[in-house]
């Protein structure tokens, strides 16, 4: 009932400014909770906005120097009145601040969708679509890990599937926003962020930069399709009919500052490049993040780390210490156990290092 | 895929290009030969200056100049020049302003792009820069100058010599940043250079220098502005004078620059540490080797977000002095806006990831620190409660400070009001970096601070010059300012709604052209109350004897008006003594009249031209880091060292005005010598 009456709302203000505020009136279901809070937090807010405003204009006609209104020079203070213009603010602090703590861990970006939307609940069988996003200067590019494709300034999700979105930045730092579908998060350079949303209407929707990032901002743009699953599918089986594979190459290329790139697909991808992308590896002379942290965790490689990255080339983290150990501290190699003790003491590792599947892969190469 | 827009940058301050020993990074690729735009203005301003300064040397007002007001320590003077200074940049921010506007209504009309990509970027960076720290700080810092030590009737601020450096060191910034126009380029990242955008790899040009340059030097000059003013407060009170006998204005400059001496160090670790970045190849914001860009986010926001309050709550200090005055009865709840004040104080230090609660924090943090920032407009919306009740039962007169009082509290509560909207994390997400946002912080920005500073210069101006400001070109620029931001800053709300981002120099479709042309209208508009301001003030300084007026036109309450007006340049011929808040007030009711004898010889500082000489050296100094020019450099530094140790050796720097002067003026046989 609540819906309808923001939906009269939201569209009483569509007509009066003769246009679509998607934020007001998107077509995901995240985005319209994000939406509806700003309407409630209005109405909560307009208890004392009102009175205030027409306070100031009434006290100001009224007590006009000539209107000879009631005049008490010296009165300056009042008990009561102190309380309710500390007590009524205060009260409504406290809603929006219930409001605030509910609506945001609800609506935390990191966290699974609970509903589908107001009237469909979560299908427990159904895993969110994985979507990999890089934003790139000044391009977006989307792999889908679980289809081995990916397309650049275009994405297709299916309506009604929550999309879980990993985000990460070849360059500065981006915001990836698709106001029809979730609000935006920002997206950075060896890091990677996470938003789950979901498109419940088919269509094609916009999706941009929403922090400014240099020269070709403005056009850093892409196209959502929103699409059922055998539109999908079509959508899909086009990208993988594309010859062009994504390999570290093909990614070093792309990633080139250029903008206005017209859409692009890839076929096939490269194992495990995300984790490459998000370690900022994916070049041929570079040291991976989580090596390099690793070295750092070691006690550091100081300058030799400069000159030895061959050596650390593929000498993962959580998987062959001893290997890495024998090269940066051989003089501590005979202490081996007593080291692995120590190592075992240590807190777990935090999720972004443990979920990054092993490299070990690649100094088997 | 080649880049188009890139293409256009041109590559005079390409990192690679080689570094002259003696010319640095400077060539004859330096002036703007490649915009025709820029180049025109470059010449425009160089005609100007060129017969300014004829103008001055053929009337021979240099001297005057140099003696009365370039090395002046009065903090009546260096709180003029502050204002001028925020005066000639407003407008050259404005002019940024007027630029985008037309630029982003002419490119979502599909028409034209009006500026190419580089420059636009430039633009939006420039407005946003200079609006805060070149306009709004030097407006605020001019009025805690002039009239703080007015209304604690003291002789001068603590440091006075202190304060004519920091004032020269903030002209020294200003004279980079608008170097930076004609020579090189400006920075194209947005007003706080959120690095690794402003870091090397991706701005190898001078702007991003300029901008460092220019924060360091400025961000300096506030700092001991910043301690200055404190100590002036705490030790130079009038006799009598308790804490909370202290006008309310008064209490605003204490409380603003306990924010400023907190939280400009922190802005200048925060560009020291990005300066290291660029300069030494160190990696604290970069993206690989270790740095972090989230650390300079969080740090230029711990900074950022009481630097607002640094802005608004001197705003409301003045507020609180013209309503009282104008509607003739005592400020409604003195003390519960002293403990406003200071809660404010405290709590703008607990807020400051409100700016980037889409950076991906949990919802833990991001519902902290949303509620601490919907917790701020508690004591805000008691302030304005107790304006209103200030109104309530008065008898108001309607003259200009009254008029854009009025404007300010029906504007500014609108804009607290989509404030504490954006303070809810999970509607932040939908329209944070949009144009709603933009609309905003201007609406906070002009409905508070730009209308606060016009209520401001209105209620003062006679004071410090002895005449009234004229009220028809008052009211011109009342109407141009209030009904020009309506129409230019609804159309953002209404855009952000939609979807838009900020920052936009070319648009796909048409769709939103009517919004944009509004809010362009809306510019010129605000041009109106711009241009009107200026002629209020020529007309005003014409007809000065048919405005004239005597120490206190407006009936006020506290202690400057007390004073001539103008004051003369000891103040206070005597300490007063306080009894009361509102002392000038209690003085007129008890009958108090200023003594006709008895005067003694006053203690008074004299001019020094070391500020000046400093910060001209400190600018130098600046100039050639800039463009990697290092001898020049070297020769800065030490030259601004060593001329500041000379300095200290310098013991002839105060003078004893005698009591027979004093009782000349005092007894009106003699007019301050100006």
């Amino acid at each position: 009932m609540t819906k309808t009456r923001l939906l009269i709302i939201a569209s009483a203000l569509t007509l009066l400014s003769g246009c679509n505020l998607v934020v007001l009136n998107p077509s995901g279901d995240v985005a319209a909770q994000q939406g509806d809070l700003i309407i409630y937090a209005t109405v909560l807010m307009l208890i004392v906005i009102l009175p205030v405003l027409a306070m100031t204009v009434f006290f100001a006609f009224k007590y006009r120097s000539d209107a000879n209104a009631r005049y008490e020079p010296d009165w300056d203070h009042s008990v009561s009145l102190e309380i309710v213009i500390w007590a009524v603010p205060l009260a409504i602090i406290i809603c929006l601040a219930g409001l605030t703590w509910v609506a945001t861990h609800r609506l935390d970006p990191y966290a699974d969708l609970p509903r589908i939307s107001e009237d469909k609940p979560i299908d427990p069988n159904v895993t969110p679509l994985q979507v990999q996003v890089v934003a790139m200067d000044w391009k977006w590019l989307f792999i889908y890990p679980e289809y081995g494709v990916a397309s650049v300034n275009e994405m297709a999700t299916i309506v009604d599937r929550p999309v879980e979105f990993k985000l990460t930045s070849t360059t500065v730092m981006n915001a990836f926003y698709i106001p029809d579908m979730v609000g935006m998060i920002y997206a950075m350079a060896g890091m990677e962020t996470e938003l789950n949303g979901v498109l419940n209407a088919e269509g094609t929707y916009e999706g941009f930069a929403s922090h400014y990032n240099g020269d070709g901002f403005s056009k850093m743009r892409f196209d959502v399709q929103a699409v059922d699953q055998e539109g999908f599918d079509a959508w899909i089986a086009q990208a993988e009919a594309t010859s062009q594979m994504l390999d570290r190459e093909a990614f070093v290329e792309l990633d080139a500052p250029s903008a206005g790139v017209p859409v692009a697909y890839y076929g096939a991808v490269e194992d495990d490049m995300w984790e490459r992308i998000v370690n900022m590896c994916v070049g041929e002379d570079e040291l991976c993040l989580h090596d390099m942290m690793m070295v750092d965790a070691l006690g550091g490689g100081g300058l030799d780390g400069l000159y030895n990255r061959e050596l650390y080339r593929g000498l993962c983290t959580a998987d062959d210490p001893e290997a890495l150990f024998a090269i940066l501290r051989p003089d501590l190699t005979d202490r081996m156990t007593e080291i692995e003790a120590a190592l075992a003491l240590l807190p777990p590792q935090p999720d972004a290092l443990s979920a990054a599947p092993s490299v070990q892969a690649r100094g088997n190469e | 895929m080649a880049t188009e827009t890139a293409s256009s940058a041109h590559t005079f301050a390409d990192a690679n290009n080689a570094v002259h020993w003696f010319w640095g990074k400077l060539g004859w690729d330096i002036f703007p030969f490649y915009d025709p735009l820029i180049l025109g203005t470059f010449i425009v301003t160089v005609l100007l200056a060129i017969s300014v300064a004829g103008l001055v040397l053929y009337k021979g007002w240099l001297p005057y100049l140099w003696n009365e007001w370039l090395t002046s320590v009065d903090h009546k003077k260096i709180g003029i020049m502050y204002m001028i200074l925020a005066t000639v940049m407003l407008i050259r921010g404005f002019a940024d302003a007027v630029l985008m506007r037309i630029h982003q209504a002419l490119a979502s009309a599909g028409i034209l792009e009006f500026l190419p990509g580089y420059h636009y970027d430039q633009v939006f960076t420039a407005h946003g820069v200079i609006m805060i720290f070149f306009v709004a700080m030097p407006f605020i810092t001019g009025f805690m100058n002039y009239i703080m030590p007015l209304q604690i009737g003291a002789r001068d601020v603590a440091f006075p010599f202190l304060n004519n450096f920091s004032f020269w060191l903030t002209l020294s910034g200003v004279v980079l940043i608008m170097l930076s126009l004609f020579v090189g380029e400006f920075a194209a990242t947005g007003w706080l250079a959120f690095p690794p955008l402003s870091g090397l790899e991706f701005s190898p040009g001078v702007g991003v220098d300029y901008y460092l340059w220019s924060l360091n030097i400025a961000g300096i000059g506030t700092t001991l502005s910043g301690i200055n003013l404190i100590v002036t407060i705490v030790k130079m009170r009038a006799p009598g004078m308790t804490w909370m006998k202290l006008p309310i204005f008064t209490w605003s400059t204490l409380v603003t620059n306990i924010l400023i001496v907190a939280s400009f160090p922190v802005l200048t670790a925060t560009l020291a540490l990005l300066t290291a970045d660029r300069y030494l190849g160190t990696h604290f914001f970069t993206n690989d080797m270790g740095g972090n860009p989230m650390m300079y986010i969080n740090l230029i926001w711990i900074w950022g977000h009481p630097e607002v309050y640094i802005l608004i709550l001197p705003i409301f200090g003045i507020f609180s002095e013209i309503v009282p005055t104008f509607t003739q009865k005592r400020l409604f709840g003195y003390t519960s806006m002293v403990y406003a004040l200071c809660v404010i104080m405290i709590l703008s230090y607990l807020v400051w990831l409100h700016h980037f609660f889409t950076m991906g924090a949990g919802a833990d943090v991001n519902s902290f620190f949303g509620i601490t920032t919907m917790i701020i407009s508690i004591p805000t919306g008691a302030k304005l409660f107790n304006w209103l009740f200030t109104m309530y039962k008065g008898r108001i007169r309607f003259e200009l400070p009254m008029m854009w009082t009025l404007a300010f509290m029906v504007t500014f509560t609108i804009g607290g009001m989509t404030g504490v909207l954006l303070a809810v994390p999970p509607a932040d997400y939908v329209l944070h970096n949009s144009l709603f946002l933009v609309a905003h912080f201007h609406n906070v920005i002009i409905g508070g601070v730009v209308f606060g500073v016009f209520a401001g210069i209105t209620y003062w101006w006679p004071k410090a010059f002895g005449f009234h400001l004229d009220k028809f070109w008052g009211k011109v620029s009342l109407f141009g300012w209030v009904v020009g931001f309506y129409v230019a800053f609804m159309p953002l709300y209404i855009l952000g709604l939609m979807g838009v981002t900020r920052r936009l120099s070319t648009f796909e479709d048409t769709f939103y052209a009517v919004y944009f042309v509004a809010a362009a209208i809306g510019v010129f508009l605000i041009a109106v109350g711009v241009i009107a301001f200026v002629i209020q003030i020529v007309v005003s300084i014409k007809n000065r004897d048919a405005l004239a007026c005597d120490g206190d036109p407006w009936n006020g309450r506290t202690l400057e008006w007390a004073t001539t007006s103008p004051p003369p340049y000891y103040n206070f011929a005597f300490s007063p003594r306080v009894y009361a808040l509102d002392a000038w007030h209690h003085m007129k009711e008890h009958g108090a009249t200023a003594p006709k004898d008895g005067f003694v010889p006053i203690h008074m500082p004299k001019s020094t031209a070391t500020g000046i000489v400093l910060a001209g050296m400190m600018t130098v100094m600046g100039f050639a880091l800039v463009w990697h020019i290092w001898w020049l450099a070297a020769a800065g530094f030490i030259g601004s060292l060593a001329y500041g140790i000379f300095h200290t050796f310098n013991y002839d720097r105060d003078y004893h005005v005698p009591a027979d002067e004093v009782r000349m003026i005092e007894t009106g046989q003699s007019q301050p010598a100006e």
